[in-house]
């Protein structure tokens, strides 16, 4: 594949060399003169220097015939604009844009730009990943399809242990679809009985988690969900 | 466009530019209805603060073109506000955004203009056709 990289920082250049190293053709494109020049000692031909929001830059680097553009400059308005134009204007096939600030992603989305990575974002995931207080962990979004799916584990004051998942209250558009027990995961069938330290998965329409976290929460005896 | 009678809302991330606005006003900015909020044009919160849910016009004219192009497509696609006008110094990006339905005024492309008609104006003057410098 022929994959044009904007952005020559930490992000830029480490993506630029594992692309590399697997095979596929690269241009990294940077504007600061004197990073370029430390990258391309390293990178050599496979570096180019110029703003990549002047068209001309692109067109030198051969973006006609790139297969993925992506933008990773510090700069979200640049990365938009890039991909933007790549995908619109170069009908470029695959796009991939840094977010640099998580509350610009709805101008990322806005203007097509997708898909966009957010590393606060990414931290923030593996955060809720390795903080059990924030109960529900966001496995999978697929935010094309309307779906998510979801971890959750359950505590001692769980409401649901020692019940039949037969006798649950799912919330509409929610479905347990397995169950970690002791390191093993299983389909529950309406007679599983959950356990303390459960680990449960759920797949559910965006907006169910509020009321998985209800039922599934401590306290609420009968576990109906409202 | 104020002293024409328009309400204008100014956004500008440096507070300091607001004395800039009252340069050669002889009463206050706010005094002669205008409005100033402080605050960059990505954040929904100060576009809206800013007033931009009931704006007419929208005009984006920041330092930076990629800045202008994008607020512009945010205040034509989120805010649906009926007339967006984006500054792009680069003649390139100004042209193509403006075929896609993006009002882009280049600053660059005027001046080049002015400069090529000043060219031929004083050529024209010195009365040596034939002689005409092509302008860069």
């Amino acid at each position: 594949m022929y994959i044009i990289v904007v952005g020559a920082g930490k992000v830029g250049w480490n993506l630029a060399r594992e692309l590399l190293d697997k095979g596929h053709e690269v241009t990294l494109i940077e504007s600061d003169r004197r990073r370029y020049l430390t990258v391309e000692q390293e990178l050599e031909h496979n570096v180019s220097y110029g703003d990549a929001s002047e068209l001309w830059v692109l067109e030198r680097a051969g973006i006609q015939r790139a297969d993925m553009v992506i933008a990773v400059t510090g700069d979200d308005e640049d990365n938009m604009l890039i991909c933007q134009v790549a995908k619109e204007k170069y009908l470029v096939n695959q796009i991939i844009a840094r977010v640099n600030n998580p509350r610009n992603r709805q101008h990322f989305d806005l203007l097509g730009v997708k898909p966009s990575v957010s590393a606060t974002d990414l931290i923030l995931r593996l955060l809720e990943h390795e903080v059990p207080e924030y109960g529900l962990v966001h496995l999978l979004d697929l935010q094309e399809e309307q779906l998510e799916i979801i971890e959750m584990l359950l505590g001692k004051d769980s409401s649901v242990t020692g019940r039949r998942v037969g006798d649950l209250q799912m919330p509409e558009g929610s479905l347990l679809i397995s169950v970690l027990r002791a390191g093993k995961g299983f389909v529950p069938t309406a007679d599983t009985v959950l356990e303390e330290g459960d680990e449960i998965l759920a797949v559910l329409d965006p907006g169910k988690e509020e009321d998985l976290k209800v039922l599934f929460g401590p306290g609420n005896g009968n576990g109906s969900g409202t | 466009m104020l002293r024409e009678g328009h309400d204008v809302s100014c956004l500008d991330e440096d507070p300091e530019s607001h004395a800039r606005l009252e340069v050669g006003l002889d009463k206050s900015w706010e005094d002669l209805g205008g409005q100033f909020t402080v605050g960059a044009g990505l954040e929904t919160e100060a576009l809206e603060a800013a007033g931009i849910e009931r704006a007419d016009v929208f005009i984006a004219s920041t330092d930076g073109d990629n800045t202008n192009i994008i607020i512009a497509q945010i205040a034509q696609r989120r805010y649906e506000v009926p007339t967006v006008i984006a500054r792009v110094l680069d003649p390139l990006r100004a042209e193509w955004y403006q075929r896609q339905g993006l009002n882009t005024v280049c600053p660059t492309r005027v001046a080049i203009d002015m400069l090529e008609g000043a060219v031929r104006e004083s050529a024209g003057r010195d009365g040596t056709p034939g002689n005409t410098p092509t302008a860069a």
